[in-house]
Formats: C-alpha cells, structure tokens, sequence
C-alpha cells in the first residue's frame, strides 16, 4: 500500500491536467492560477518553516566531531571534521552542502560465519544522491530560459555546457539522462535494499513517483512529442511579469508537466524535501567545537536549586571531622 | 552475568543465523504494528518508589515493565504531548531532526544494538520514527489528517512502552550521527525522549538511584565522605607495596593549586582503581600542588541521562567546590559522558566559572588556551603536554606484558574530538599498540553497548549483544597481533568492557590509560619494580 497510493496519486495528479486542459480547457486554471498558488505557496512555506527552526534556541553546543579538535598546538588538527573557528564551520558546512560528506563515508555491514561483522566501503548511494542532486540544480537553472529575456550568460553557458554531445536533435543535455538513472537507481533502492524498505514511507516514494513524472514529461516534450515552446515561452514571460495570460494551443503535455511541477512546490514545505533548507541549520553540523573555549549561552539556562557545600557539610560532619577532613 | 543470559556460543549462533535483515531479508511485519515484549534480559528494573520521592520526580509507585497496566498518571497523555511541544519550542535539534529526516536508511546499519539484535526497531532512523510518528499525528496537521499514510499515529500506552525499551537500547554513544547527511543525532533524540518517559515516571533504577544518591552523597555509589578518604588511602598503601613510594593526595584542601574530580568508578570499581593508583603516582612524580573533594567526588553525571535539570544539578558542585577551596583550574580524570557535559554543557549550565583562572600546566607552562572559558582540563591532553616536554621519566618496557589495542570512547571521540592525545600517550609507555580495523575506532567507534546508565546485570543479554560489534574488533586484533589489554579512557567502559571481554573475547584485559602511565612511570626512591599496578608480574625477557 504505501508503495502504490502515492503512485495512484501522481496518476490522479497528471490525468486532472491532462483532463482540465484537454478535456474542460481549463487553461487559466492550469496555466495561471494554479501555478501561482503552488509558487506562493512554495515560498512562504518554505519561508516559513525555516523561521520555525531558525526562532527554536540552541541551547547547547553540540557539534558531533568526526575528527581531532583543536587542542595542544602540536597535535595534528583536522579542522573540517572538528572546527574550532567559523571560517572552519563554513569549510565543514560546505563539503556537507555541497559534496555530501557524511554520506561519502557510508560503510555496509556485512555479517560473515563466526559470527564476524565486516565494514564494507558503500559509496553508490552517495554517487546517486550526488548525481542526481546536481543534474537537477543545472536542470532548474537550465530552466530559467523560459524565465528571462534577454538569457543570462550564466544560463546559455550551462546550457551548451550540458549540451555538448550534439548528437541528437534538439541537443541532447547528458543532465536529462543523468537525472532519470539518478531517480531510478533511488526509487530501485527503496525497493531492494531490504533496511531502506522496511522504514520507508509512503512520503517517501511519493516525491520520487512525482519527479518520475516529471521528468517523464519534460523528456517527452523535448524529445518525442513536440509542443510548441514560443507560445510556452510567451505563457511563462505573462507570469513572470504579472500580466498573466493563458495561451491555446499549448500540449496538455505541459501542463501534466507544470502540475506535477506545481505539486511537488506546493508539497515541498509540508515534507521532507525541506532538508534542502534544513542542512543548513543542523547543530551538530554548523557549530564549532570550541565550547570549553567560548562559552556558549542557553536562553532559558533552567534555574535549578543546585544544593551546596554547607548542606553537605552540615550532613557529615562528624564523618567529615573524624577522618581529618578540613571543615569549612 | 545474570542467570538468563544465554551461553556465548548460543548468542553467537543467534547473532549469525537470526539476523536475516542484516542480510537482506525483510521481516515480515511494519515497526508500526509490532507491539513490545518484555522479558528478563531485555529491560531495566524501574526506579523504586522510595527513589523517585526523594528526588521529588512524579508518579513514584512499584511496577514493573512486564506489567500490562504501567500506572501511568491520569493525565499521562496530556504531560508527554505537551512536554513534546515545550522540548520542540525550546530545542532546535528536535524540531529539525523531526522535520528534515528523508529516510535515507545511511544510519541503519551504523547501531551496535541493530548489529548485536537485528531488531528492525534499532535502526537509528526507526527508533526516530518512534517519536516522529507521534510529533506528527499529535502536532502537525497532515499527520492528524492522513495517519498512517504519512506515518502518523496517535500516543497510546503501548508507545510509551516502546519508547522506553528503546531509548534504553540506545546509549547515545552519536555512531549514527557521524554517516547522517544532516547530522541528525540520535543521542539528542533518545535524551529528549528520556526526559518525556521521565515526566510520567517511567524510568530505570540504575539512572535514578545514583541520581538521588548524587543529591545527598556527591557521587553515584553513595560513598560517604570518611569511606571515601578511607578507600583512597587503602590504594595509597597498594601504591607503596608496589613501588615503594608513599603518595600523599589530600581532601577537601584550601588554597591547592587544582582540583582533580574522576568519575567515583576509578576509587571503587575494579579495574579503574588501578587508573587511580595512575593518577596518583602521576602527581606525585610531577610534584603536582592538587586536591581531591569528597563533595565533588563523582565526575560522571546520570543526571544527563534524566534531564537537562538534573544534569545541571550534579554538575554544578564541579564549580561550587573550585570555588570554595580556592583552586586556580579544575583537571579531569578519565571518564565518557563526564566529558560530554564537561566539554560541551558545563559552561553554558553552571559558567561562567570567573573565579577560576584559564589553566597553565604548572610543570610545562603549557596554556591550555582551548579551555579557557571552562578552565576545566582532561587528563589526556595534561599528560600528553607532560610528555612531550619530556617531564616523565618513563620505562615503556615495563608494559611490555601488555599487547595494547585502544577503544576510543563515544564522548571523547564524537563529543570532544579527542582522538590523537590518548595514542600519543599510549606510544610513549607501551612497547605493542596494534589498532583495530579503521571502521571501528575513532570518530566511527563501537560503543561498549552499556554506555549511558544501561550497565546492570538484569540488562545483560541486550549489553552483550551491543557489545558485540565492539568485542568483534578486539577479537580480529588478538588473532592478528594476540591483542590482550583493551585500553580506553571511559570509567564505564573500563566496567562494562570487561564484561564484554570475559564474555565475547576471554583473555583481553581492560585497562585505564593512566594505569599503563603508571607502570611505565620510573619513580625517584623507587625499590626496584617487579610487579605492575595490579601486582602482576612484569615480563622478564623483552620478546620485542
């Protein structure tokens, strides 16, 4: 069950485009109202929810060290696994944001006659987090050329960046394919790596199924049924200037593909996906440890009635005087 | 080892044969609709009524977790939802580690309670789910209107009986945490949960009651002030026999230059005791101008495996006594989750210590500049400074009895980062130091699988099974290199491990750092040296 439902729902999803656009020719609907709602939605949730966290204190410096902290100045230091300043934090905050360090150390255990537990090396799960994390920044970015007029160099050299195996026509972008292994080999793992499928969840497939289609959809438009990108154009430039007119004769094709886009931006506040924003502010990671350096304050430090010498004293002091032990 | 503890060899076939979803096969239920056993061996004894009263906790009563009704209070559901909602306004790990987890299954394997159990529910990330679950069908609104379908459920009695046997197989010992690309830490879940099982009265004995015994006493056992001067001494006399030096600690000193708290565990447990001979003769050698306290006589802190209130209680007469006797600095023995509070929580709960001064080795005139606000200073990093400004006279031969592996701690190593003083040390007095495999030592170390206040016999079957990924990497370095001293610089681990290692790898001792400093310390007016601090003899021929 938690496999199929979110998969029935991305299905319901895409034939309510397919049906609103072909069917009923809801194109304002699909083409304009929806796709502002989920962008409004999408910002000021994600807006938001990083307020949620970002207004919760820290009480404690807590950083976990994954290497030798700084201490006697001979003893070989490792600042990017153990801080102590915040050019360090950045440098350990980078790898993790953009190179998925933690992930890079990944081991599977493996249970050998004995019993004997061995450690292997288990980095493909973090190439296939790598590979597809990246192909979709440069996809979205890609993107932006339906946004901007005049495009951006940045843009245009991605674009012929991704492009270069002219081999097809239109150019073949390598992110494309890159992308869908990428999603596969994710989706293939929930499926087969038997600790990843037992704890999954049903939010956990759906965000999958919904990039499937997706991408499904924009390969398809590119590739195979040809839709009309000057009118599409034209459609997104009336949004991004807020004089918002639908377009006719855009493929329903497309609109399957801006629903499913409009989902998983309206989702994306309401569900896991915010680990994009949330890795950013993960304690252990983006605090230096140097807490016996700096003291670190708690703002609702608990007033505590801490007990005191004298009580003890008073207690034992008959102990305390017969062993010879000076009293106060 | 308790009575029901099975046979090593039929835990070993369990572990071997009974572990199918190590290797791949699913069990046949979901966690969410497998309901909690318990019987003897796979829980702690509950804190006795009289315990809870003195300390004021609530719902003090008998019972035991066999029990199907756990005498909850009446309003139990109302105290854990909104202790859940205050712990989430006021942490922001908690409000994130709900939030941004993707399941991503990199932590599954990384628990020494999921390698020792199979048990699906060990899984770092599941036993998050445990109280995820319940964030979002009590607290979030898709959760209340979808349920299960987004792994939602409500609170009910039997989660609260999970919670306990689960954040009680877990010793927040942070493995996972190192593999989480976002650094969600379980350790900081299993606390926060603690603290809700804490509000309803659903806790362990062997927490509790060292706790309230820390409040009168000022160490876990409940050592008197006059036993514990008099046990000192007692190792004081077993110093001299050995080496012929008569040290000379005081009590409760004004005007001393440091005070040295350690965990109570190295002045009455064995094997730590041989660690405090270590210190001892490590003063005395140096001359050091220190005091020990009676009050401040228990470095450890359960507290920290209660609530943050009581961890701050218990630490806060570190402070109180510096103070009081006028010392310039504090020094630490060798102790785990003593350090985590020390190196990460003290200052901010009971600082800022100004009365202190920032610490200078008064030997080397080293400033320990990276404990200038907490003015609080390990052992480790004092005596690698002694050292490497050649202030020791050593004699590593002496240790040559020993084939030395060491166990990096859980809070040392991924609480503070320690991890190159205690080798340096180790280099210097031991002549055999093999490590074990890379996986399984520094910031990726095994826990001792009986870490944060789990360390009772009634527990010992889920203690041997977490400990056994540990024992298994000591077990490969005495077939390699006939490994047989484990060292490690943890008072709980120098007690649990042994246990581990008479069970799993028979033949392995477990040592202090300090105690192999103690051997291998050549002492001015020494009588000539025969037998190490245990009153072992040392080993004639040098085999190296």
């Amino acid at each position: 069950m938690k496999y199929i439902a979110p998969l029935i729902l991305v299905g319901f999803l895409a034939l309510a485009a397919y049906v609103g656009t072909a069917v009923l020719q809801f194109e304002y609907l699909f083409g304009v109202i929806i796709p502002y709602a989920a962008f409004l939605t999408f910002v000021l949730g994600f807006v938001y929810r990083v307020y949620t966290w970002a207004s919760a204190p820290v009480p404690y410096r807590i950083p976990t060290t994954a290497g030798q902290a700084k201490s006697l100045d001979w003893i070989k230091r490792d600042p990017l696994e153990s801080p102590a300043t915040m050019p360090e934090v950045l440098g350990r905050m980078a790898l993790e944001v953009l190179l998925f360090r933690s992930l890079f150390r990944n081991t599977r255990a493996e249970l050998r006659a004995g019993p004997n537990l061995n450690y292997m090396s288990s980095k493909l799960l973090w190439l296939g987090a790598m590979v597809f994390h990246w192909a979709m920044l440069i996809i979205v970015i890609r993107h932006y050329r339906f946004f901007l007029e005049p495009v951006p160099a940045l843009v245009r050299f991605l674009d012929g960046l991704d492009g270069f195996l002219q081999i097809t026509l239109p150019t073949f972008y390598i992110t494309d394919v890159l992308l869908a292994l990428s999603l596969l080999y994710l989706l293939a793992r929930r499926f087969t790596h038997a600790q990843t499928r037992y704890l999954s969840l049903p939010q956990d497939y759906f965000p999958l199924y919904l990039l499937g289609g997706i991408v499904l959809t924009g390969v398809l438009m590119r590739y195979g049924l040809k839709t009309d990108v000057i009118r599409i154009k034209t459609l997104v430039q009336s949004l991004v200037h807020f004089r918002p007119e639908s377009q006719a004769g855009i493929s329903p094709l497309f609109y399957i593909h801006l629903s499913l886009v409009c989902s998983l931006g309206a989702y994306f506040p309401f569900s896991k996906l915010m680990h994009m924003g949330g890795v950013f502010l993960s304690p252990t990671r983006n605090l230096a440890n140097n807490s016996r350096e700096k003291r670190h304050i708690n703002p609702f430090n608990p007033e505590v009635d801490t007990g005191s010498y004298a009580a003890y004293e008073a207690r034992f002091k008959d102990k305390l005087e017969q062993s010879g032990i000076p009293l106060d | 080892m308790a009575d029901e503890t099975p046979k090593t060899e039929d835990m070993a076939k369990s572990i071997e044969t009974g572990h199918g979803f190590l290797s791949g096969k699913l069990p046949g239920k979901s966690w969410l609709d497998t309901s909690t056993v318990f019987k003897p061996g796979n829980y702690n004894y509950p804190a006795k009524d009289t315990v809870l009263e003195n300390l004021n906790f609530p719902n003090p009563r008998k019972w035991s977790p066999e029990d199907s009704d756990w005498k909850l209070p009446e309003n139990w559901k109302d105290i854990v939802v909104g202790g859940l909602k205050e712990r989430l306004d006021k942490n922001r790990t908690l409000k994130l580690f709900m939030d941004v987890c993707v399941r991503c299954g990199a932590c599954a394997d990384k628990c020494h309670f999921f390698l020792g159990t199979g048990d699906p529910k060990n899984m770092p990330v599941v036993r998050a789910e445990l109280l995820r679950s319940i964030y979002r069908g009590e607290l979030t609104m898709a959760g209340k209107l979808l349920g299960k379908m987004a792994g939602a459920r409500k609170l009910t009695p039997e989660v609260i009986k999970e919670w306990f046997m689960y954040f009680h197989q877990c010793t927040e010992c942070r493995r996972c945490s190192v593999f989480c690309p976002y650094g969600i830490d379980t350790a900081e879940i299993t606390m926060l949960g603690r603290e809700l099982l804490n509000l309803v009265g659903v806790n362990i004995n062997w927490i509790l009651e060292p706790v309230s015994n820390c409040t009168t006493t000022g160490n876990h056992l409940g050592i008197e002030p006059h036993t514990y001067k008099a046990v000192v001494e007692s190792l004081v006399e077993d110093i001299e026999d050995v080496t012929g030096i008569k040290v000379n600690p005081t009590f409760n000193r004004k005007g001393a230059e440091i005070l040295f708290i350690t965990p109570s565990g190295d002045v009455f447990a064995e094997p730590g005791v041989y660690t405090m001979m270590g210190y001892m003769l490590l003063f005395e050698h140096i001359g050091l101008d220190y005091t020990l306290s009676t009050y401040a006589s228990e470095g450890g802190n359960f507290g920290s495996f209660t609530n943050q209130e009581m961890m701050k209680k218990l630490n806060a007469k570190m402070y109180q006594e510096a103070e009081r006797l006028g010392v310039k600095w504090i020094l630490g023995g060798e102790c785990g989750h003593m350090w985590r509070v020390v190196h990460q929580y003290m200052d901010t709960l009971n600082g800022p210590p100004d009365f202190l001064e920032a610490p200078v080795s008064p030997i080397t005139g080293t400033r320990f500049d990276f404990a200038k606000s907490t003015k609080m200073v390990h052992i480790a990093e004092f005596t690698a400074d002694l050292i490497k400004h050649g202030k020791l006279q050593l004699d590593p031969s002496r240790n040559n009895h020993h084939k030395v592996t060491f166990h990096d701690s859980c809070n040392p190593a991924r609480g503070m980062g320690m991890l190159e003083e205690p080798r340096y040390i180790i280099n210097n007095v031991v002549n055999n130091f093999h490590e074990m495999p890379e996986n399984t030592i520094r910031e990726q170390t095994f826990c001792c699988g009986s870490g944060s206040g789990l360390n009772t016999n009634e527990f010992m079957e889920i203690r041997m099974r977490g400990g056994f990924p540990r024992a298994n990497a000591v077990q490969h370095v005495q077939k390699k290199h006939g490994v047989n001293a484990l060292t490690t610089i943890c008072a709980i681990d120098r007690v649990t491990l042994t246990a581990v290692m008479d069970y799993w790898v028979p033949g392995v001792n477990v040592t202090g750092l300090h105690e192999l400093v103690g051997n291998a310390l050549v002492m001015e007016g020494e009588k000539e040296r025969t037998e190490d601090l245990r009153e072992e003899p040392f080993e004639d021929t040098d085999e190296d």
